[in-house]
């Protein structure tokens, strides 16, 4: 194996880069940030676009990021990420890695048209979205990534509607479309995998991508003390995956020989705790059924 | 312990004094976040096998590998509990914080 | 000393794209949009055959251009950006992103009526709904000062004193499609006249910084912090002004151009490419002995307020020419100006010509009309204060 990559935690460094800040006790979003940073090191440029990361890392004077770090427009965080690497290009700066950190928001709804565009032209960064699978910066609003039957606050669930009724946005494959040169989906439940896969998008000379399942306590719903836990049942359940696109092809990094209840996932989450056997059964079909689609078109 | 320190920080008494853009230093820490916890982790040097899942999954990164046994930044630790909900040997546990070692 | 350089037959936009490649950003970042398109397709050009040499991003939208130029700038490149009208709004939330992080990029902006109706041409509602974004805003009367503003942009953004992006307009079609005889600056002088850009103001891999940070509880300060530079900004204008003249031979004034006003008991402020009509008008109206001044702004921000003090404290009537209106009220120009002249404890009488709205002609004709209800005001004469000029149809004022 390469001697770049980072592979499990006696590999990594003991250097914390992003540190002190004012994210939620338990917050999955922030292990997703410090491992990665942890991964790529102190010659970082770090840009978020307002979520919550942002929020707790950068409030003047308690600054969390050692890295360099920038607050990018909301829908652009792609593109202040293209300008820094053009900028350190031009400037003969080498060495240093370009990577930023938006949630499910602002990947993939605000910030879709400029990810695009970054992909499109292939420029040198790291995207990183970490999905709580809502707004949360906000409040736990709805966003693309919301999965089906989940209680937000733009979503209710109620007597006529069972929380979002929509399933999620399927950015993992909207990127790979653009025939980027590699993009993967992670949890924070497998951080030997997520390390792995910071690391391989670390030594791409274009556009990489990573997804990262980063369960929120707050907004779903759980005790703190649980978010590894839901990040690795996610997958275990099938509702979420790990898996790879390069060299044109994708690749499930994981296939379980069977899932883990959903049920089980669901009712550990108060957003779901609302939910009947029929929209349980809704969410398990939609699961089959794309699990059905990977096994059978990608290479496991 | 290898951990960023709380410095002190004396604010400008000018306005001409602030820095030029909303720009500031990194890595500059003024308060620490230990009164946001209720329980304090609390590491079990003799059952530990060391290996360093809870240095892994802390999101805040307070626990140090530096040393010969693992050390807790307790400035900076939020009482979480994933450390001691992940170790698979037990050997953190979650004691109440103003009680003794014993959680009494 | 005086260097005279090569003159070159060319558009406005053109004159864009030459001034950008004399002072070579490291980073161009830009989204097509007419008028500005040809600029940007000159400044491509620039960048294929290597006479540019510059990271050329092309960006999917001018939100992303000017975000990839905040970027570009937050590591200390020298960036450029181009646009206009629909283009300068959609990007208008990364403006005070820019400002309030002091980085000083250079913008062209073609002023042009903003939508809807949908109008090509051009008028300044564009630019002037900017005004608050914390950007240095100059006009430009011709394709050579718009050459010579973008090489003075640099120098004045980048002033440590300074650290703020500027929007340098120019009226759409009127000038960024019409030819004239514009003369180059010499390369190896304008070296001397803008050095390579440094500053300690970015992310630096050896000081790292966090930057366009939240403030919550300091918020206050950083923005007075931002006001009290921009005040000093006005001299530094014009020493770059007068440094630029003695090297290039070009000066316009600083903050504002004082034309034929001395003893003039009426004056029209104007802003951008309507100066060079008026000009003509003042000539003829003088050579017939009316007592008639111009005052061409140059600069919307900072605000030559204590020009606009000085010119008020001796004349009787001032008009204001906008190219634009503030609906609800009356011409963006005008309630800045007045704004000023609220000092004086004797206020001269006032005017506000909305005209050429979405590139409605102005000429010389309306001009003269102008000027003639100003000398009557000036004796006296009651006239509508806002008046919409050269209207196809009547009004009820
Ligand atoms: C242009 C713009 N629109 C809306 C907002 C408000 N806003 C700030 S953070 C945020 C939520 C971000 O959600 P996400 O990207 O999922 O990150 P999270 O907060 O969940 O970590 C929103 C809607 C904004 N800052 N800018
Ligand atoms: S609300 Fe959720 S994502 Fe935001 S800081 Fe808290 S736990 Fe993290
Ligand atoms: S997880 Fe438990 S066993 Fe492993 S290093 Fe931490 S305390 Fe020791
Ligand atoms: S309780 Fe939470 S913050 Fe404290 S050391 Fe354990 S995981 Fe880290
Ligand atoms: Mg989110």
């Amino acid at each position: 194996m390469d001697k770049n990559m980072v592979t499990n935690a006696r590999e990594l460094t003991n250097t914390e880069f992003f540190y002190g800040h004012k994210a939620c006790a338990g917050c999955g979003g922030s292990l997703a940030v410090r491992l990665a940073l942890k991964v790529l090191g102190q010659n970082s440029f770090v840009s978020l676009p307002p979520n919550c990361m942002s929020a707790v890392g950068f409030l003047f004077p308690q600054i969390s990021f050692v890295t360099n770090a920038i607050i990018a427009p909301f829908a652009a965080n792609a593109a202040v990420l293209s300008g820094i690497e053009a900028g350190a290009k031009a400037l003969g700066l080498k060495d240093h890695h370009v990577v930023g950190f938006a949630g499910d928001g602002g990947t993939a709804d605000i910030g879709i048209q400029a990810l695009s565009g970054a992909i499109d032209r292939g420029d040198r960064i790291i995207y990183i979205c970490y999905d709580n699978e809502a707004y949360m910066n906000t409040g736990i609003q709805q966003s693309g990534l919301t999965p089906y039957g989940a209680r937000t606050t733009t979503s209710p669930a109620g007597k006529n509607l069972p929380g979002s009724i929509k399933m999620k946005k399927n950015m993992f494959e909207i990127v790979a479309a653009h025939g980027i040169s590699y993009a993967a989906t992670a949890s924070i439940g497998y951080p030997e995998d997520y390390l792995k896969k910071v690391s391989k998008a670390a030594q791409c000379e274009s556009t990489s991508y990573i997804h990262v399942m980063a369960p929120c306590c707050t907004g779903w719903g759980f005790p703190g003390e649980r978010t590894i836990e839901i990040a690795k049942e996610a997958v275990d359940c099938g509702l979420w995956f790990l898996a790879e696109y390069e060299n044109e092809k994708f690749t499930l990094n994981r296939k379980p020989s069977s899932f883990s209840p959903v049920k089980e996932y669901l009712m550990k989450q108060g957003r779901f705790r609302h939910l009947g056997d029929d929209d349980i059964s809704i969410i398990e079909r939609h699961r089959d059924h794309k699990w059905e689609k990977m096994l059978k078109n990608w290479d496991s | 312990m290898d951990r960023p320190k709380v410095v002190k920080y004396k604010e400008p008494e000018r306005a001409e004094d602030y820095p030029v853009g909303a720009t500031f230093k990194a890595g500059h820490l003024v308060q620490t976040n230990s009164g946001w916890r209720t329980f304090r982790p609390i590491i079990d040097q003799d059952k530990c096998i060391k290996c360093l899942r809870c240095f892994l999954v802390c999101p805040d990164g307070a626990i140090d590998k530096s040393g010969e046994s693992l050390e807790i930044d307790y400035d900076f630790c939020k009482g979480c509990g994933v450390c001691a909900h992940e170790c698979k040997v037990g050997a953190i546990r979650m004691v109440k914080e103003g009680a003794d070692e014993d959680g009494r | 000393m005086r260097m005279a350089g090569r003159k070159i037959f060319i558009s406005g936009d053109e004159a864009v794209a030459e001034a950008v490649r004399l002072v070579s950003p490291h980073v161009i970042s830009a989204y097509p949009i007419t008028p500005q398109t040809v600029a940007v397709e000159r400044i491509s050009d620039f960048v294929e055959d290597g006479s540019l040499q510059a990271e050329y991003i092309h960006v999917e939208s001018e939100h992303s251009a000017m975000s990839a130029a905040l970027g570009a700038a937050a590591v200390g490149a020298r960036t450029f950006t181009a646009t206009s009208s629909q283009g300068l709004l959609y990007m208008a939330e990364v403006l005070p992103y820019v400002s309030g992080a002091r980085f000083p990029i250079v913008m062209m902006n073609a002023n042009r009526a903003l939508a809807v109706p949908w109008a090509l041409l051009s008028d300044h509602r564009d630019s002037l709904s900017q005004l608050d974004s914390g950007w240095i805003q100059v006009y430009c009367e011709d394709a050579q000062e718009t050459l010579d503003m973008i090489i003075q942009a640099y120098r004045v953004a980048e002033d440590e004193r300074v650290m703020t992006p500027m929007m340098v307009n120019l009226d759409g079609f009127v000038l960024t499609h019409t030819y004239e005889l514009v003369e180059l600056p010499d390369q190896a002088a304008l070296k001397s006249f803008l050095p390579d850009y440094s500053t300690d103001n970015k992310m630096d891999l050896d000081v790292p910084k966090s930057v366009c940070l939240a403030a919550m509880n300091h918020y206050m300060e950083y923005m007075m912090k931002q006001e009290l530079d921009m005040r000093n900004v006005e001299s530094i204008i014009e020493e770059t002004d007068r440094e630029y003249g003695d090297m290039f031979g070009r000066s316009y004034g600083g903050m504002i151009e004082q034309y034929m006003c001395d003893g003039a008991d009426a004056v029209l402020v104007t802003l951008g490419s309507v100066t060079g009509t008026a000009r003509v008008v003042v000539d003829s109206m003088r050579s017939e002995g009316y007592k008639v001044g111009l005052v061409k702004l140059r600069f919307m921000r900072p605000f030559p307020k204590a020009e606009i003090i000085e010119i008020g404290s001796k004349v009787k009537a001032i008009g204001v020419v906008d190219k634009d209106i503030s609906v609800g009220y009356e011409g963006i120009v005008f309630t800045n100006v007045n704004s000023a002249l609220s000092d004086l404890d004797r206020v001269p009488q006032r005017l506000n010509f909305i005209a050429g709205l979405g590139g409605r002609n102005v000429s010389k004709a309306h001009i003269r009309d102008m000027y003639m209800q100003l000398l009557e005001v000036a004796e006296g004469k009651e006239k509508e204060k806002i008046q919409f000029v050269n209207a196809r149809c009547e009004y009820n004022g």
